[in-house]
């Protein structure tokens, strides 16, 4: 990484999808290390920004680029429902691996071993579509930490499950990062977004119109659309 | 009603005592029917698979076409391939024309449309399913191909068994290029349609009975598969 630079830039990030501009000239960096939590009303543009920073949309203006070099981070994504391919918990996250070129002969202690820190090891040979709701996240999370990413992108992990599920959750989560992958996700739980963030980044209308310290932005946000959204004021847009 | 009584009294007395006229009929035509189901499955899963996945020009035009062919009239693809397999055919010098591999082709050629048009909707549907998760993990069209038939596996075979179904069923094309010839190309339909017009009935209803065992049979393997499959792996 080029000394001083951020792990991620994006500039002027501009989607449209639909005829709908999804995000709108977006302005956005991200520091090695941290724990981001973006947070914005529906429609904001929060799950567009982390599909386009992960690559799975293409932006239709406006640049994203790593480590102030161009060489892309090694990067996974866990989204809000987990697909599970038909086959073992174990074999999900051997799948994951091979498709990295992990070699055959360390994929199954790599994957006993990520699925062991998620809490999963009992169920390693049970199919995992038959799993738990909160049992398959926690598998995702598993499938996404044995890639050793540099960062995570999260896409509402937690919107489906109960909350007992949802603090397994956000206790691999920050084992994750606290294991030094950077985190970014997005949550509507206010709660929870206190109890994991470093940094909040508050997107309104498809651009970031706020990124700061997570004490900071719950005390006294800057903008006006951010401090009408937690009060629960804030519309639909 | 006397009459019908009567001959399929005797068309159970050919089935029950092994009949060797009707059994060899039954295991020429399972023989024939297993093996084009096994070369159209093979040629129509993974077209179908590219089908379901890949995005290329005149892919729309292409699943217009697949689904077309699964009414294609049989009889005209037994004309096709008689007029490839007879002797002043393009084909005529392999001399393939009334014997069971020309039924075995006709029947493949059948098999295709319908394996590829059924597993191409199974595959777009599970496709739709995990595309976002296989971009993510980086997966390849090739890898994402063999991921989704080995994933829906259970789903394929049972098309595979309408395959089956489809081949044995076939009686146009298979009459067209195999002749119905005693002991070499006569199976199943062929000799119900043959022993009808003969007023034979008993022998014709004897294997209209095993015919519609069959099917039933392979239906409820393509269930009971379903039910194991959604148990086992959700």
């Amino acid at each position: 990484m080029a000394d001083g630079a951020p792990l991620l830039e994006a500039r002027g990030l501009t989607v449209v999808l639909g005829g709908v501009r999804a995000l709108d000239g977006l302005d956005l960096a991200l520091a090695p290390g941290l724990r981001t939590i973006v947070l914005g009303a529906n429609g904001a543009g929060k799950s567009v920004l982390l599909r386009t920073l992960h690559g799975l949309v293409a932006p239709t203006a406006g640049e994203i680029r790593w480590h102030g070099n161009g060489r892309r981070a090694r990067q996974a994504m866990v989204f809000q429902r987990p697909v599970m391919l038909r086959r073992s918990a174990l074999a999900n996250v051997e799948y994951a691996l091979a498709v990295a070129g992990v070699p055959r002969p360390v994929r199954e202690s790599r994957a006993r071993d990520a699925l062991g820190r998620v809490g999963l090891s009992a169920v390693a040979g049970r199919s995992a579509r038959v799993l738990s709701g909160g049992e398959q996240q926690r598998l995702a999370l598993a499938r996404a930490w044995a890639l050793e990413p540099e960062i995570l992108f999260l896409d509402e992990p937690t919107a489906s499950l109960d909350p007992g599920a949802a603090a397994e959750v956000e206790r691999v989560v920050a084992a994750i990062a606290a294991a030094g992958t950077r985190i970014v996700m997005t949550t509507h739980n206010l709660g929870q977004a206190r109890r994991l963030a470093d940094e909040i980044v508050f997107l309104h209308a498809g651009r970031a119109t706020e990124q700061t310290a997570a004490d900071r932005f719950f005390e006294h946000p800057l903008s006006p659309e951010a401090e009408q959204y937690l009060k629960g004021e804030l519309p639909w847009k | 009603m006397f009459e019908i009584l009567s001959s399929f009294e005797i068309a159970l007395g050919l089935i029950t005592h092994a009949d060797a006229e009707l059994w060899g009929i039954v295991w020429l035509s399972i023989e024939l029917s297993v093996v084009a189901a096994v070369i159209g499955g093979a040629m129509g899963l993974p077209l179908g698979a590219i089908v379901g996945i890949a995005r290329f020009p005149g892919r729309r035009a292409l699943i217009v076409v697949l689904n077309a062919m699964l009414g294609l009239p049989s009889v005209v693809v037994g004309l096709v391939f008689y007029l490839l397999l007879s002797r002043a055919g393009p084909l005529g010098e392999w001399g393939l024309l009334f014997t069971p591999k020309a039924i075995v082709i006709a029947q493949a050629a059948l098999v295709v449309p319908i394996v590829a048009a059924l597993t191409r909707q199974v595959i777009e549907d599970a496709w739709a399913e995990y595309a976002e998760q296989m971009r993510s993990l980086g997966v390849g069209t090739a890898r994402a191909v063999r991921t989704l038939l080995w994933d829906t596996r259970f789903t394929l075979f049972t098309v595979g068994l309408a395959g089956f179904g489809r081949a044995a069923s076939e009686v146009g094309a298979v009459m067209v290029v195999g002749g119905n010839i005693d002991g070499v190309t006569r199976v199943m339909t062929t000799a119900i349609a043959l022993e009808t017009s003969k007023g034979d009935l008993p022998l014709a209803l004897g294997l209209g009975v095993i015919l519609i065992g069959i099917v039933l049979a392979v239906n409820a393997a393509a269930y009971g598969i379903r039910e194991w499959s959604a148990r086992r792996h959700g």
